[in-house]
């Protein structure tokens, strides 16, 4: 379902590396560790590039991990940014959600000419409160309808605050709920083990 | 290469096609169980709270995939295709077993009025309510014969309002956990009979198959420690054990091939390499579901029946039910979860029938574990949905959150359908399914009055606030879908007899809630067991033919 990683993130591709007999090296390279006793081969690898998303740009990924954050804020446990959000959505958009591809572009680049509007400002300049009432906006139905076709203001926030919550309420292994973090501020141990989740009374 | 003649084909591995797959192999059939999907585990998906049968935003665990899609009517005159995991689509697993592999396997008996709701209250205007061809009591030693031989455990000892029973269950009923503890409390206080809900689950040891470990997941899963009884762990084994059953997984059926006299010859279907067969057979059983069983029949025109298969009379895919889910949830000052899964434990039969002004009603449960994300969704009106706000929310009511829901037996409609779509085709072709229609109005006052019921018993467990859910106008069906095609006597208003044979069509039989002629106010496994173990019970007993 996922799409291959984008070559620039693996200069040397495992195949390749396999070839060579050093697939363990590569793993090295990977962390940038290139010492002074290394093989020519390892001292021409580039460094890894940092991490991209594989639908949003920088901005737009910029722009939606402020909005998710609102909806589901860090406080004493972690919230939407540091528990991976973004990554979810990201990679859902790229497999089961690609459906959803257009609603996020259009949906965030309304947004963004929302605050322009609105505020004058990027919506990552805003203070908190007016953050608050930007996106109330956008849930009420009360955003400036002619910077809003398809998505509605709405569905696109509805769209937003469903996917946020999956993220941060789902299973891991989907991108989202780093370190089980919704577990554990709910209380419920997890992954529940079979055999270690018993309970006598029953 | 031609397929070896068979004298029975099955198609579909669910609570039906299992069953009757086990009984026409042991009693010496020689027999082929068609399912479109393959033998699922829970290892796949775990514990997943995104991808499983319940909650489905990112996929069905057990299926079908999105090759199999349907056409939906989100309002009148709006139709689109959805995917198998939307909620308009009427979804039931594509697995062996098929729903009884992940279902929270409740275990009911109708009731004997549930088999004469016209008799009883006469049919509402609009609806096309009727009394079943059979009653209780002939389905009653096929009840019992389906609790022993899947497995169920419970105990009806305090419940006045069940149907008798010869022999009891095979297993003891499960204990309550916490917030089955305070509703019993309060629903003895307020004189209503609680009692604990029959379970297709081991509360020990059974049929060489553990007990239950009382896993918070577990309404939407397979079971991790195969204490979930469904027809993939109990009859179809035997069936295959038999060695006249031959199961080909990942078959998907195409059309009933009816001959110019109106004999099944056999049935067309693709293989998991989209390579096209021919089974033939001396008779046919369908127990692909509701949805999927009319769809087939609607599929396979030929010349006595151009409208398809039994559909004389326009009568195959009318009458689509499934459940007015209706109750309330209520908020509590002290903690009433315990996490010992599956969650739901009690129910009350109070208010089934004998509501005055509603013609039946519904039993009333306590809800399975909502998971975080199901959680996540669930406010009282009013509250906020993302913020702050929802964060603590999530932290103070999770563990402080009961529900008690029933299913409200709905008013049959004619309109509410499965008609074959004329332009939308699936993957291998084949036309596909179109869902429409509403529910009976009578169906939302029936809820509303249950919800009420489940509110008061909410405020007397010590709820401080209480919101009720009600049904909406639209048929909703699901893997409680039921009734497209009705058994009854008369051939001008039914798709099968009494006995689950096509009217006109001596070899083609249904055995799946297709037949329902009404649905009860209970989750429906048990009731399509029971007939799967009465449909071949009929067709034994009519066999004729030679072993092939």
């Amino acid at each position: 379902m996922e799409p291959p990683l984008s070559s620039q993130n693996q200069p040397v591709s495992r195949r390749t590396a396999l070839k060579l007999g050093l697939a363990g090296l590569a793993g090295i390279a990977v962390g940038g560790a290139v010492g002074a006793g290394s093989s020519a081969f390892i001292a021409r690898l580039g460094r890894t590039a940092p991490p991209t998303y594989r639908f949003f740009s920088a901005t737009e990924a910029a722009l939606l991990i402020d909005i998710c954050e609102q909806l589901i804020p860090g406080d004493d446990v972690p919230g939407a940014t540091e528990t991976g959000a973004i990554h979810y959505i990201d990679r859902q958009l790229c497999g089961v959600y690609a459906r959803h591809q257009q609603t996020y572009r259009r949906g965030l680049e309304a947004f963004r000419l929302t605050c322009r509007q609105e505020y004058q400002r990027p919506f990552s300049e805003l203070p908190a409160a007016e953050k608050f009432a930007a996106l109330r906006a956008l849930e009420t139905g009360r955003a400036p309808q002619a910077l809003w076709g398809q998505p509605t203001a709405q569905a696109f926030f509805n769209l937003v605050l469903a996917h946020t919550m999956q993220s941060f309420y789902g299973s891991p292994r989907h991108g989202g709920n780093r370190d089980y973090a919704s577990y554990r501020m709910l209380g419920l141990d997890y992954p529940p083990m079979v055999g270690r989740n018993r309970h006598p009374e029953t | 290469m031609a397929l070896k003649h068979v004298n029975a084909v099955v198609v579909g591995a669910g609570a039906g096609g299992g069953i009757v797959a086990k009984e026409l192999s042991e009693a010496g059939l020689s027999v082929v169980l068609l399912e479109r999907g393959g033998w699922v585990s829970f290892e796949t998906h775990g514990q997943d709270e995104l991808l499983n049968q319940r909650t489905t935003v990112l996929g069905n665990a057990y299926g079908p995939d999105e090759r199999h899609p349907r056409v939906h009517e989100e309002s009148p005159g709006q139709w689109s295709i959805v995917p198998p995991n939307h909620w308009g689509y009427g979804n039931n697993a594509a697995c062996v077993g098929s729903g009884t592999v992940s279902y929270g396997a409740m275990a009911w008996r109708f009731l004997e009025k549930d088999f004469r709701m016209r008799s009883t209250y006469g049919a509402p205007a609009g609806s096309t309510l009727e009394d079943w061809p059979v009653s209780y009591d002939d389905l009653e030693p096929f009840y019992e014969k389906a609790e022993w031989e899947i497995g169920v455990a419970g105990d009806m000892s305090a419940n006045p309002f069940v149907a008798p029973r010869r022999r009891p269950y095979p297993m003891p009923a499960f204990a309550h956990a916490r917030e089955g503890r305070l509703l019993d409390a309060a629903a003895k206080r307020l004189g209503f009979h609680p009692f604990p809900i029959p379970m297709l689950r081991n509360s020990v040891p059974y049929g060489g198959r553990n007990a239950c470990i009382h896993n918070r997941a577990c309404c939407g899963y397979a079971c991790p420690n195969n204490a979930k009884n469904g027809t993939h762990n109990t009859v179809i084994p035997r069936a295959l054990a038999t060695g006249n059953c031959e199961l080909r997984t990942h078959a998907i059926a195409s059309e009933i091939v009816v001959d110019d006299r109106g004999v099944v010859r056999g049935v067309k279907y693709f293989d998991a390499k989209d390579r096209a067969h021919y089974q033939t057979a001396d008779l046919v059983v369908l127990s692909g579901g509701a949805i999927e069983s009319a769809r087939l029949l609607l599929n396979s025109k030929s010349k006595l029946f151009p409208a398809g298969a039994g559909n004389r009379h326009d009568w195959v895919g009318r009458n689509l039910q499934d459940h007015a889910y209706s109750g309330a949830y209520g908020l509590f000052e002290d903690e009433i979860y315990d996490d010992v899964g599956p969650g739901a434990t009690i129910a009350i039969s109070d208010f089934n029938h004998g509501n005055a002004g509603h013609r039946g009603g519904g039993a009333l449960c306590n809800e399975f574990i909502r998971p975080p994300y199901g959680f996540a969704g669930l406010r009282p009106p009013g509250a906020a949905r993302w913020g702050k706000e929802h964060k603590d929310f999530q932290r103070q009511f999770f563990k402080r959150c009961g529900a008690v829901h029933g299913p409200v037996q709905e008013m049959p409609m004619f309109t509410a359908r499965v008609q074959v779509d004329p332009v939308v085709r699936d993957h291998w072709g084949i036309p596909v399914v179109r869902l429409s229609g509403n529910r009976h109005p009578d169906d939302i006052e029936t809820g509303r009055f249950l919800a009420s019921k489940a509110e008061q018993w909410l405020k007397e467990a010590g709820a401080v606030r209480t919101w009720t859910a009600l049904p909406g106008i639209m048929q909703r069906s699901g893997q409680h879908q039921a009734g497209t095609c009705r058994m009854g006597n008369d051939p001008t208003t039914s798709v099968t007899d009494k006995h689950g044979r096509v009217h006109d069509i001596d070899n083609l039989f249904v055995a799946d809630g297709g037949l329902h002629v009404t649905n009860g106010g209970f989750n429906p496994a048990l009731t399509i067991m029971a007939l799967g173990y009465w449909v071949s019970h009929h067709i034994k007993a009519g066999w004729k033919g030679k072993p092939t």
